[in-house]
């Protein structure tokens, strides 16, 4: 009956792995609804932003306290993961600090792992008091209340408990081995925990085993369950900010793509031996629908964007329209987009693999005209964000889909685009006055 | 001091045979808004001293389509680029200084995939490169110990990462380069970009123009230097709405050249 813990374990290590590909898979489908793109080029330039932007973070520390502390607890959970394959292994086949035999190396690991799991807590307790008790203003935009609070509160309870759990679990295991109990191999440095293993002195050995035991299986458990929670979550970042780095904008930012479908018609336009009157091909595919008024319209990387974004904030508090009091805010164009994805997604999914029209689009019942005009297209936004993220693209095509398939543009811009059309400038003057000023004093 | 203007237009040295070293595109504000007029004039007229071998396209000129872009017209974008990058193309243009970031930014980037390839540079970039070759000198004298705050373009910051060319020429000038607190990439914008100069703002609780002004201002500086003529318009009108306009000049770069220069 030994091995009856290895069962269990491996059943709930295969249960969580296997939910969470489950959830990729559903992730990776909604992603490829968006319209291809090809991001085949530049592949050396693309891996350098993936290396510098999202392993390496530099975006982060533009705000220097944020992005040191984020930066802790990021290499706290890559660092502190690697004591998780020594868990699944010793879960998998019944053995105890299956690396100890790495004798200084190991004591090494796990001193480390320590003083990185206590950096953590001080960094997550820090962060916490940012959003509950200083309430800086970019957690506070109205489109942060609800879920997207809580959620972000959820993530640092979660890292906090994981943390105590470790170090709980060292101290207990720390105890043990002063204690000579079996199967406890004297193993590690404990920095941190050996001063929470004073409080089990007093205990005995089968309750201080059980502490261990539980605060291991809890901790194990504890991130299965976290893994899984990700899909639900902004937390999605820890994964999506490598793959949104390397699939990042590479232009410059004041490059906007120039509509494929509109040159094809401009160039026919252009052409004096097109026939005017020629009747159109049978056969020929219905025409693009120009720009984006729902989720299916944009390209693939905008809506992996929009899984990728963590809700920082950074876009908004940068933006010179929200900074002016104006409806606009970056983040929740990206929050939109998200949760209009996932509505379509579980339409799917209750469709047999079909979209039904529901007779709601991202354009008009999450995004509102007004946010999309008050946008000064100034990359703020872009530049702001630390993992690559475009909101300024999706409002650009949203814009397109608004002035080119609904001629819904503001009465002003109306009036400016019809002296382009007619003047060759967004004024009303003559283009035959236009060398005008060459001759005034 | 008011020399006349030597304007060339590429249709009078194309009829001689002749072809300028630059193109200088002028753009819809620099032709026609009465404050962006004197920026191009000043432009000329350091061209001219500097003996400059230009030309500009006059009424062969069109908008490059920027704010129909940006505003949501991508059908009118490329209507007006196909017509001028034939234009561009029958004169063989190979260079293009224009003093408007956003034509700047439209030629520079979304001409190519058009047929439109060009080298295209801001004319604080060509006035760097005029005074790094000799061609143009700068005494400085009257801004000398002047506190001047450059305001960065988005398109020409952000959007193309010139950052320095401006900074380089108010240095030169013997003034005190002052930043304002979002500078160079964390630059705010002005208010105008995305095709907003030509329309009313969304409601809110304050305009943007005041905003960067009031950013500006807490600098002290005597002189709000800008780049492009839309940034101007924008914090010239802020500067008014802040009564500081008899304290308080808001220059281009080529402006403050020009006058360095007494030109």
């Amino acid at each position: 009956m030994d091995f009856i813990p290895n069962i269990i374990f491996a059943i709930i290590l295969f249960a969580g792995i296997g939910f969470f590909a489950r959830n990729i898979k559903k992730l990776s489908r909604n992603i490829k609804l968006g319209k291809e793109v090809d991001t085949s080029d530049n592949k050396s330039q693309r891996w350098n932003n993936m290396f510098r932007i999202g392993l390496g973070q530099t975006k982060m520390v533009v705000r220097p306290i944020a992005g040191i502390l984020h930066i802790i607890v990021y290499l706290g959970f890559i660092i502190i993961n690697i004591e998780v394959l020594e868990i699944i292994i010793d879960g998998l086949f019944g053995t105890h600090r299956i690396f100890a035999f790495l004798g200084g190396l190991y004591s090494f690991l796990i001193g480390s792992f320590e003083i990185l799991a206590l950096l953590v807590i001080i960094a997550v307790v820090i962060f916490w008091i940012r959003r509950n008790v200083i309430k800086l203003r970019r957690f506070l935009n109205p489109e942060m209340s609800g879920w997207p609070k809580k959620d972000g509160n959820l993530i640092l309870y979660i890292e906090l408990v994981l943390m105590i759990l470790f170090l709980t679990m060292n101290a207990a295991d720390y105890q043990l081995q002063q204690m000579d109990a079996v199967h406890y191999t004297k193993a590690g440095a404990f920095p941190v925990s050996q001063f929470i293993a004073p409080l089990f002195q007093e205990m005995s050995m089968s309750s201080i085993i059980l502490i261990e035991r539980s605060a291991w299986w809890l901790h194990i458990v504890g991130i299965l369950m976290f893994l899984n929670y990700l899909y639900y979550s902004k937390h999605l970042h820890i994964l999506l900010a490598f793959p949104n780095t390397y699939f990042g904008k590479l232009r410059p930012k004041g490059q906007f793509d120039n509509l494929e479908a509109v040159t094809k018609e401009v160039r026919l336009m252009m052409d004096p031996s097109a026939d005017p009157f020629a009747a159109p091909d049978e056969n020929a595919p219905i025409p693009e629908k120009f720009g984006a008024s729902d989720v299916m319209d944009l390209k693939w990387v905008q809506l992996l964007n929009a899984y990728t974004c963590t809700e920082c904030g950074r876009c908004t508090s940068e933006c010179p329209a929200n900074q002016t009091g104006k409806e606009l805010s970056p983040r929740k164009i990206m929050m939109d987009t998200r949760d209009r994805l996932e509505e379509v997604g579980k339409n799917i999914d209750a469709n047999k693999g079909e979209f039904v029209a529901d007779g709601k689009q991202l354009l008009g019942d999450y995004i509102t005209h007004e946010e999309l005009w008050a946008c000064t297209s100034c990359n703020a936004c872009v530049e702001a964000c630390p993992v690559s993220i475009d909101p300024l693209s999706i409002i650009m095509d949203m814009r397109q889909y608004l002035v080119m398939e609904q001629s819904a543009a503001p009465s002003d811009l109306n009036n400016m685009m019809g002296n382009i059309e007619n003047n060759g400038a967004p004024w009303p003057f003559n283009q035959m006055d236009r060398l005008n000023w060459s001759k005034e004093s | 001091m008011e020399n006349e203007l030597k304007v060339p237009t590429m249709a009078e040295l194309f009829a001689a045979g002749q072809q300028p070293e630059v193109l200088f595109w002028v753009g819809c504000a620099g032709s026609f808004d009465d404050r962006a007029k004197k920026i191009t004039k000043a432009f000329v007229r350091i061209l001219n001293k500097a003996n400059v071998s230009f030309a500009v396209l006059g009424t062969e000129e069109s908008c490059t389509g920027d704010p129909a872009k940006r505003a949501g017209n991508e059908f009118l974008f490329q209507m007006q680029a196909v017509t001028n990058i034939e234009v561009l193309n029958a004169y063989e243009v190979k260079k293009v200084v224009t003093a408007c970031p956003h034509c700047f930014n439209t030629l520079k980037n979304e001409y190519p995939s058009l047929g439109g390839s060009y080298e295209v540079v801001h004319h604080t970039q060509f006035l760097k490169q005029l005074l790094d070759e000799g061609r143009i000198s700068m005494e400085g004298g009257q801004f000398k110990g002047k506190k001047i705050t450059f305001h960065d373009p988005c398109y020409l910051g952000r959007a193309n990462n010139v950052y320095e060319a401006p900074r380089e020429l108010i240095r030169k000038l013997d003034a005190e380069l002052v930043e304002m607190k979002n500078c160079k990439k964390r630059g705010l914008c002005c208010g105008a970009g995305g095709a907003q100069m030509f329309k009313e703002p969304e409601k809110g609780s304050k305009d943007i123009n005041v905003e960067r002004t009031e950013q500006a201002l807490d600098t002290k500086p005597e002189i709000i230097a800008a780049g492009c003529p839309f940034c101007n318009t924008m914090l010239t009108d802020g500067v008014k709405n802040k009564e500081k306009e008899s304290s308080v000049a808001v220059m281009d770069i080529a402006e403050l050249i020009a006058s360095a220069e007494d030109l």
